[in-house]
């Protein structure tokens, strides 16, 4: 096990090498001179060249790159083009929204979906299974900018149950749980559908295997059966549908954001994007597909512990 | 000669049996009937737009802005700026489903392209599977975001990034296929008849992955139809005036209490066609599995 995390970590950290090369690349080779965003029009060609002096431009752009990542490692994201601010502090102010966005999402998305896909299983071509697996079906199709917006007609705009949008307050108060829970469904519909197919499908594998019949023979009672014989193992390939959609989640989160006015990192992604704001696209970016590869990773080494069958030699 | 004819039109009424096979167990598929019928609409309100449309989809008449469902002459409402709903909805089906095919078609090309290559040479195998491990470390959509922002946002530019975004998962599927059809003995026994890699890839290895290609493509159908309505909506896509259907929410966001059709109707829509395509999908797995008895 250990040599297996060990592994895996070397592959993470090639991996984010890579990332890190693409975005920065990506972003060096999109056109648009950054001094010239900078300097704006009213800029002198000496007051451009003074800028690009400044900020390295005019060095190799692998020692652009090395001085980029030098600056990484020390928690320097670099500078917005905008207002000049901290990239690594615009995240961190915003990063907690996001984060409880996702973590609030997955949460919705696990109980729905696990709770929904054992039921469909266990009480296979009920009304309860039918239902279950359209609305999965209709869960993965709904475009979850188009679900905010309809959440927020009903309970914000008609019944005036939950605020509109915004995440001022802490989550553990009342107004910040209630200002979660519309983006958290928002975010977490699609995921509960991908989790409920997965974790009906594989329930039913398990509950057919000989093992069960097995125990059922045996005289153990249903609840036994199902809670302790069958859940551990359906439960391997669904997690990794949850782990694999956590992932989505936090890229999930930049529309959702954008839905219910968050402030979190997403937006502030849209905003750069739409300003050519490179260092601070560059920052989001980097920070989000960073934290998506490290979630895989927990995943896949969680995926090793709980099914000693698995072996990554 | 004669041989190789009988040959070819035995092949062609193999090929006819199998397409037929499938698509009879594909319509056993209530759901999957119905994604087809939702599909074939789609398509008549794309192609046809010019003459299903009552009216110009760009033309703004102020004078009857916001005008409700059902309104005279305006069966499916106006929006802000007078712009008749149901004409703004069929010229929006056009830019989904060209901007799907396109983007699915460019996707597929690669995918298959570097699936093929890596599924085949082993020596090209680690480097192409470690670009696509690369890919596969951004969440989708945004992966898509970072070629806009270094393009730039239009249409065309979603269209290159939704291209791009499925290659990486066209050139995996493709990829193990690959690598479980060139060990059957057909694919040894061409090689012993000294067949070219190209001729043996193209015609031999290539249409025995056609089956999870096409499962491929119709899932990813619906991801690219959800994606680009997507960025139109977070306006990296489509730009005003554009009949696009995630930017028509994006406009109507302002309008909610006053012309809540404007996001309700372009949002059912998109569900519809997103469904339509993920049962179709589904469908198809199901009835090109040969391990499926649909018939029970």
């Amino acid at each position: 096990m250990v040599s297996l995390i060990i592994q895996r970590m070397l592959q993470l950290l090639l991996l984010l090498v890579g990332i890190s090369f693409l975005v920065f690349m990506s972003m060096h080779i999109a056109p648009g001179d950054p001094a010239s965003i900078i300097g704006g029009p009213t800029a002198s060609e000496s007051d451009l060249e003074a800028i690009r002096e400044d900020l390295g431009l005019n060095e190799p752009v692998l020692v652009q790159y090395i001085d980029y990542m030098k600056g990484v490692f020390q928690g320097n994201l670099g500078f917005s083009y905008q207002n000049n601010q901290s990239v690594t502090e615009a995240i961190i102010t915003r990063f907690p929204n996001t984060l409880n966005l996702a973590v609030a999402s997955m949460i919705v998305a696990v109980i729905i979906g696990v709770a929904a896909g054992i039921i469909s299983a266990i009480k296979q071509n009920s009304w309860f299974d039918v239902s279950s697996t359209t609305f999965a079906l209709a869960g993965i199709s709904i475009p979850n900018f188009w679900l905010g917006t309809m959440l927020i007609l009903l309970f914000s705009v008609t019944l005036k149950w939950l605020p509109v949008g915004g995440l001022s307050a802490p989550f553990y108060t009342i107004e910040g749980m209630k200002q979660l829970i519309l983006p958290a469904i928002t975010l977490g519909t699609a995921s509960a559908a991908m989790i409920a197919r997965m974790a009906r499908s594989t329930m039913l594998e398990v509950i057919r295997a000989d093992y069960i019949r097995t125990a059922k023979a045996k005289g153990v009672k249903q609840k036994s059966v199902i809670w302790i014989h069958a859940l551990r193992n359906a439960m391997i390939p669904v997690i990794t549908v949850i782990g694999v959609n956590f992932g989505a989640l936090l890229g999930g989160t930049i529309i959702t954001e954008q839905v219910f006015a968050i402030n979190g990192v997403g937006r502030l992604m849209i905003d750069a994007i739409a300003a050519r704001d490179f260092p601070v696209v560059q920052g989001t970016v980097l920070l989000v597909a960073a934290l998506f590869v490290i979630v895989n990773l927990i995943v896949d080494i969680i995926y090793a512990l709980i099914d000693p069958r698995i072996s990554y030699d | 000669m004669a041989e190789a004819v009988v040959d070819n039109q035995v092949q062609k009424k193999k090929k006819d049996i199998a397409f037929f096979r499938t698509f009879r167990r594909l319509v056993k598929n209530k759901l999957a009937v119905f994604g087809l019928v939702i599909i074939v609409l789609l398509t008549i309100m794309a192609v046809f737009a010019p003459i299903i449309a009552t009216y110009d989809p760009i033309e703004q008449d102020l004078t009857s802005a916001e005008l409700g469902l059902g309104s005279e002459g305006h069966w499916l409402g106006t929006d802000n700026y007078g712009r008749d709903m149901w004409s703004r909805l069929v010229y929006g089906a056009r830019v989904s489903l060209v901007v799907g095919i396109t983007s699915v078609v460019i996707g597929l090309v690669g995918g298959v392209a570097l699936g093929l290559l890596a599924g085949y040479y082993r020596k090209l195998d680690g480097i192409i599977m470690r670009i696509v491990d690369l890919l596969f470390a951004f969440p989708g959509i945004l992966l898509a975001m970072l070629i806009i922002a270094m393009l730039g946002t239009s249409l065309v530019n979603v269209v290159i990034a939704i291209s791009i975004w499925s290659i990486p998962g066209c050139a995996r599927i493709v990829r193990g296929s690959v690598l479980s059809v060139k060990k059957q003995e057909y694919v040894l026994a061409m090689k012993s008849l000294g067949a070219s890699n190209s001729r043996i890839l193209l015609k031999h290895i290539l249409p025995n992955c056609t089956a999870p290609i096409i499962v491929f493509a119709t899932m990813r159908m619906a991801t690219s139809i959800l994606s680009t309505s997507a960025l139109s909506f977070l306006g990296l896509g489509a730009q005003p005036p554009t009949a696009e259907w995630g930017a028509m929410i994006a406009a109507g966001q302002d309008f909610m209490w006053s012309a809540p059709h404007m996001t309700i109707v372009p949002g059912i829509a998109i569900m519809l066609v997103v469904f339509a395509f993920n049962v179709v999908g589904d469908g198809l797995r199901d009835a090109l599995d040969p391990n499926m008895d649909l018939g029970k």
